[in-house]
């Protein structure tokens, strides 16, 4: 299907289930019980979900393939981002312009980053990456405020011009489709969400997916694998590897500027901390975490840090104490004060153990854990089944 | 002239500090060839002992007293130093005062025991991972650290000053002949950069005259080899390990009084660490040292009220504009070895 | 898909068509579109708590939770009512907000406007929150007010003392009790002259980002209106860490006043950095060499120690006041948590109820009713003395503090004292001030959904 092997249009079919059902998926709970604390159902998230899984899958493709690990990948993300909302501020909350110019944008600039920091390897690179990306962290924080806005975020104001807005809604849309529109249904106690917006970025990830699994099978890909297997035996027969290599990293970058684009039209304001190290560590995160290398790992690793960040720490006492009231006091009391530690304000704690736990137990990430279940349960192996976000 | 002086004085401080930093982390990163995130965290930890110091030192008994009320109005609670009644008003308000030099004295075999611990128990599995597995692993780990402290001690900054002795500050100007007041530097401040130096000067001394030393070093170059000569370079690396820690502990607490500590302040130095160690060259000490002093200086010029008024925001950057021409100039960094993490 | 109105949860019945395709035995819908964003329907209403719980402002963030939760529990009828007796609007009668149950929800910022905002999205379109309330940062206080607008709920500010927050960013569903930096130099300068006199020469650090500029520029104009002048304003790296190299060339600046536009851990370190060189032990142009800190908060207070004594500075409250209200609250606040709340505290506690008690007396929580039941409000008894919510920009007006680090702490927290209470006059300016955004600036008009 769509020139993919059998098991690619396997795993593809699979992804495009999980992602047009995630709002019956992700909100198992009813909504009046306990558990629908740990409901993740609702359209932010689900944005969230699929956005940050194709800024994990564009970084797969430099870090997995090459082995080129950047440090500074958040600058083409905020660089989307800022490029989006001035698109909105500009033209019009139409979202098709905005989305270009975050991808032509993000591009540019991972030519020129990617042309300087591919001229050193190995930990060399990474530096330079984060150097950029720093840089431009600082600068779009303070200096750059009138084209940034700084601390706050660029955001759309009034007396912007919007020169093609005409009467144009007022919020961000696809040809009059508002992002925020969503429509909800209730059955029995469930209550599930749809929102435009949520498969708008859905869509686009699915084809980033298609795309990555394309490169990922084509003879580009073989020849990223192969930079990554021995770059020198590569320069020695000839061939000069600095081409692929910058071609990786522009891509990526531009699937990083694709998803603060969409992170953007989602919600139209762009923060400065978008491009701090640490957004740039998350994606190293959640890449590493998924399963380095593989399809399916980075999405898992996004969907796994997002939820923690969006669910776990908004778990407070008050709700521990409404899950353990039917415990006798005095253990109540231990109980609560021992799960308040890894949620609420806690809950960098249960991140960080499970960096080290899945790290340590699962050296091939998340997906790996889903090959070990379902070969548990097949006994053979059952690579695209993990339990999906 | 005098402003160019301030900010050499500035920045040879400022270098030391980050010269003390990368010192550990090359120890580790450089030479074992492990990414150890979690080297912020022992920076931090080494802050946290003096903390500790201090709180052990102001344990205190409680009287009650009825002439005075609390923000409740009931009688105010007087806390009195136990110090000061084992060991008399003076000197136990003295051994108080001096509660950050002191903390050295906890800080060395409380960092080669979490080194130790960390080496053993962790890092040990992950030599032969690749770097993504060991970023992961010691990231989770320093923000569980991290965590453990901050639910100790809050997330507020905590002050921690330096002894009484050392307030305010020396008058270079005027031996250098300027006006009273032109040129001052704090005390606490020299006395830093000549610990740092210290220091410094101890790891080199260590590793370049002492046997452990030369077995280590021939480790680091090759480490196979040194292996196959019987000489078992695992447990010495362990003891890098903790040494490493325990360079990173005290150039924490000693920089307790310049920088209050607060849990969050490891990963604030991670990156700069990083930066200043690659910048060095991986697999070099002296390329370390060299490059902290350098970017520290450079960062102190770039503070400077003439420049920033060419090039606003110029201080911000500076580290990383340095850092990105110098990589591309010099392929290795300003002292790197050759092969050593360029894949 | 018919309705253009569909921007947000429990809205339109696509049950139909979605229920046949899905062929699934019952299927309830909303049971009619709603008035307003999350109407509350049964017998309780939700609100959020947006906070930062992680990294360096989560002290403060905790300490607002903690107020929160006691407003919630006083409005539903628990403890002893804290601030609701003293408060001269009695329509609160205890028993929730229009006999509805007040339940809460909690969410993390980090500080971050863009995590803020993921935050207070999962408050709205996840757990249907009514409102939210908190946050200890201008640049997110203004995101967060931003997205509330475009929601459809209102947004009770925490801390957030930037001009811009109810200046040229202010929205029709955005409130802030707390001040700002313009009222903080209006309430420093006449202090600052009489202790230092009226011919000092300031130098400014300044914190490279908007609430820094904007505190800065207030400052300067408050004092050189009473015949300071500026020497020079230097924009500091926000967490710097080090300032040494910004601190060393003021001595020899010619000034002789040094202000320090920072705030959390960069002013505790900028500050004890500026003491360790010793620069308030010296004498320029004649006089003591002086340090001014317009912003002050309790934490930040503890965390730089005996560094403050003497160093004047603003609050927006202090529970060191003797007023009813004031006793009212630290009373309770004490007794449930063993210390005495912040600033931010009472900030996010008096929104709290002033929002409940805004909601029964339009007797609707339609966001529209409850801003226009806010505007133009007067009260007493919240601890800052007679405020007025005022309607054009929805800022509140009341007494400022200006407060000064004690000599001779007694305990752990009694860090500042109180020097003069700054009548509200004083700190009053035009809604159209520039400094404020100007004619331009507009709150828009208010949006329920």
């Amino acid at each position: 299907m769509f020139g993919l092997e059998k098991q690619d249009s396997r795993l593809l079919i699979v992804v495009a289930i999980l992602t047009m059902c995630a709002p019956f998926i992700l909100n198992p709970f009813p909504a009046e019980s306990a558990l629908a604390q740990f409901n993740a159902g609702y359209p932010d998230l689900m944005q969230r979900f699929v956005i940050f899984g194709i800024f994990a899958i564009g970084f797969n493709i430099l870090f997995g393939l090459t082995g080129y690990l950047s440090f500074g990948h958040a600058a083409f993300l905020g660089i989307g981002s800022y490029s989006a909302v001035w698109m909105f501020k500009l033209l019009s909350y139409n979202v098709v312009p905005a989305l270009i110019l975050s991808v032509i944008t993000a591009g540019l600039f991972a030519v020129v980053i990617g042309y300087i920091s591919l001229r050193r390897s190995g930990i060399y690179f990474s530096i330079l990456t984060l150097a950029f990306a720093q840089m431009s962290y600082n600068m779009a924080y303070s200096v750059l405020t009138p084209l940034t806005n700084g601390e706050t975020g660029l955001q759309v104001y009034s007396n912007d011009p919007q020169y093609l807005k005409g009467d144009g809604p007022d919020v961000t849309h696809l040809f009059g489709f508002e992002m925020r529109a969503a429509s909800e249904l209730n059955i029995g106690g469930w209550t599930f969400d749809f929102s435009i917006g949520y498969y708008l970025s859905a869509l686009i990830m699915l084809a980033s997916f298609y795309l990555a699994i394309r490169i990922f099978r084509s003879p580009f890909g073989l020849m990223l694998r192969a930079i990554k297997a021995n770059q020198t035996r590569l320069n020695y027969t000839g061939i000069s590897t600095r081409p692929y290599t910058l071609a990786a990293f522009v891509i990526s970058g531009m699937y990083a500027g694709l998803a603060g684009g969409l992170l953007a039209c989602m919600d139209p304001l762009a923060g400065a901390e978008r491009m701090q190290w640490t957004a740039s560590g998350e994606v190293v995160l959640m890449t590493i975490l998924g399963g380095v290398g593989t399809l399916l790992g980075p999405i898992l690793g996004a969907g796994f840090i997002k939820y923690a960040e969006n669910i776990f720490s908004k778990i407070n006492e008050n709700v521990l104490h409404s899950w353990f009231s039917f415990l006798p006091d005095g253990l109540e009391s231990a109980v609560v004060w021992f799960f308040a530690r890894f949620v609420g304000e806690g809950w960098h704690m249960t991140l960080g153990l499970m960096f080290m736990l899945i790290v340590i137990f699962l050296p091939g990430g998340l997906i790996e854990g889903g090959q070990r279940i379902g070969r548990l349960f097949k006994g053979k192996s059952a690579s695209n089944n993990p339990p999906a976000e | 002239m005098d402003a160019i002086i301030l900010q050499i004085l500035n920045g040879l401080d400022k270098g030391s500090a980050y010269a003390l930093i990368a010192l550990g982390l090359t120890l580790i990163f450089g030479t074992l060839g492990v990414v150890n995130f979690a080297h912020g965290a022992l920076f931090m930890i080494g802050a946290f002992c003096a903390v500790t110091l201090q709180r052990i030192l102001n344990i205190s008994y409680i009287t009650i007293d009825d002439t005075q009320k609390d923000f409740l109005g009931n009688p105010l609670k007087v806390e009195s130093p136990y110090v000061k009644a084992w060991f008399g008003e003076d000197f136990g308000a003295a051994l108080i005062d001096w509660s950050v030099p002191l903390a050295i004295i906890l800080s060395i075999p409380v960092m080669l025991l979490v080194g130790y611990i960390m080496e053993r128990g962790l890092i040990k599995h992950f030599y032969k991972r690749p770097h993504a597995d060991q970023i992961l692993v010691t990231f989770g780990l320093a923000i569980v650290l991290q965590e453990v402290v901050k639910y100790f001690y809050g997330a507020n900054p905590i002050q921690t000053p330096a002894p009484g002795a050392f307030t305010g500050s020396f008058d270079f100007g005027v031996l250098l002949g300027f006006d009273p007041n032109v040129i001052i530097y704090p005390y606490w401040r020299l006395v830093y950069f000549a610990f740092s130096a210290v220091i410094i000067a101890a790891v080199f001394a260590f590793l370049q005259f002492t046997t452990f030393g030369m077995v280590v070093r021939a480790g680091m170059a090759d480490r196979e080899t040194v292996g196959l000569l019987g000489i078992n370079i695992d447990k010495r690396f362990t003891a890098m390990f903790g040494l490493a820690a325990a360079v990173a502990g005290m150039a924490g607490v000693m920089y307790t009084p310049i920088l209050s500590p607060n849990y969050h302040m490891g990963m604030d130095f991670l990156v700069l660490s990083f930066v200043v160690v690659v910048v060095g060259g991986m697999g070099s000490l002296p390329g370390a040292v060299l490059s902290g002093f350098l970017l520290g200086i450079l960062q102190s010029f770039a503070s400077m009220n003439e420049i920033k008024a060419l090039l606003p925001g110029i201080d911000q950057v500076i580290i990383y504009l340095v850092a990105i021409i110098i990589l591309l100039t010099r392929p290795r960094g300003l002292m790197g070895r050759k092969g050593v993490m360029e894949d | 898909m018919s309705n253009s109105n569909f921007t947000r949860r429990g809205v339109i019945k696509t049950g139909a068509v979605a229920g046949a395709g899905l062929a699934l035995p019952t299927i309830f819908t909303a049971s009619s579109a709603a008035a307003f964003t999350n109407e509350p329907t049964g017998g309780s209403v939700k609100i959020g708590f947006n906070v930062p719980q992680t990294g360096p402002y989560s002290e403060e963030g905790l300490d607002e939770l903690r107020a929160q939760e006691l407003a919630v529990a006083h409005l539903n009828g628990e403890g002893d009512g804290g601030m609701m007796n003293t408060f001269s609007s009695k329509a609160l009668q205890g028993n929730g907000i229009l006999g509805k149950k007040v339940e809460f929800v909690t969410g993390d910022t980090q500080t971050k406007s863009d995590v803020a905002r993921a935050s207070a999205q999962s408050m709205i379109q996840k757990d249907g929150v009514i409102m939210i309330n908190g946050g200890s940062s201008s640049g997110v206080a203004v995101a967060v007010q931003g997205l509330c607008q475009e929601a459809g709920v209102i947004f009770m500010a925490g801390l957030t003392h930037s001009n811009d927050t109810t200046g040229k960013d202010r929205k029709a569903n955005g409130f802030r009790h707390f001040f700002n930096a313009y009222m903080s130099g209006a309430a420093l300068a006449p202090v600052l002259k009489n202790a230092y006199g009226a011919d000092r020469r300031a130098y400014h650090l300044t914190a490279d980002y908007t609430w820094g500029w904007t505190q800065q520029e207030s400052i300067q104009a408050s004092t050189e209106a009473m015949g300071w002048s500026t020497v020079k304003d230097v924009r500091t790296p926000v967490g710097a860490g080090d300032f040494s190299s910004y601190i060393a060339p003021v001595l020899n600046s010619g000034a002789d006043v040094l202000v320090l536009n920072h705030y959390g851990a960069d002013m505790v370190n900028s500050l004890t950095q500026a003491i360790q060189f010793g620069l308030r032990d010296k004498q320029v142009n004649g006089k003591n060499f002086e340090i001014v800190v317009p912003l002050y908060s309790e934490l930040m207070a503890a965390g730089a120690g005996s560094n403050i004594e003497g160093v004047y500075g603003s609050m927006n409250w202090n529970w060191q006041l003797q007023d009813a209200g004031t006793q009212a609250f630290v009373k309770s606040f004490g007794e449930k948590y063993g210390r005495p709340p912040s600033n931010a505290a009472h900030t996010c506690y008096v929104q709290t109820l002033l929002y409940a008690d805004a909601v029964t007396r339009a007797n609707s929580f339609n966001p529209c009713a409850v801003a226009e039941a806010l505007e133009g409000f007067e009260f007493d008894g919240m601890g800052n003395g007679s405020t007025l919510y005022r309607a054009e920009d929805h800022q509140c007006f009341k007494d400022v503090l200006v407060m000064k680090g004690k000599e001779n702490p007694t305990n752990q927290y009694d860090t500042l004292e109180i020097v003069e209470t700054t009548p509200v006059a004083q700190v009053t300016y035009e809604a159209n001030h520039p400094m404020f955004g100007g004619d331009e600036a507009s709150l828009g008009t208010c949006n329920a959904g």
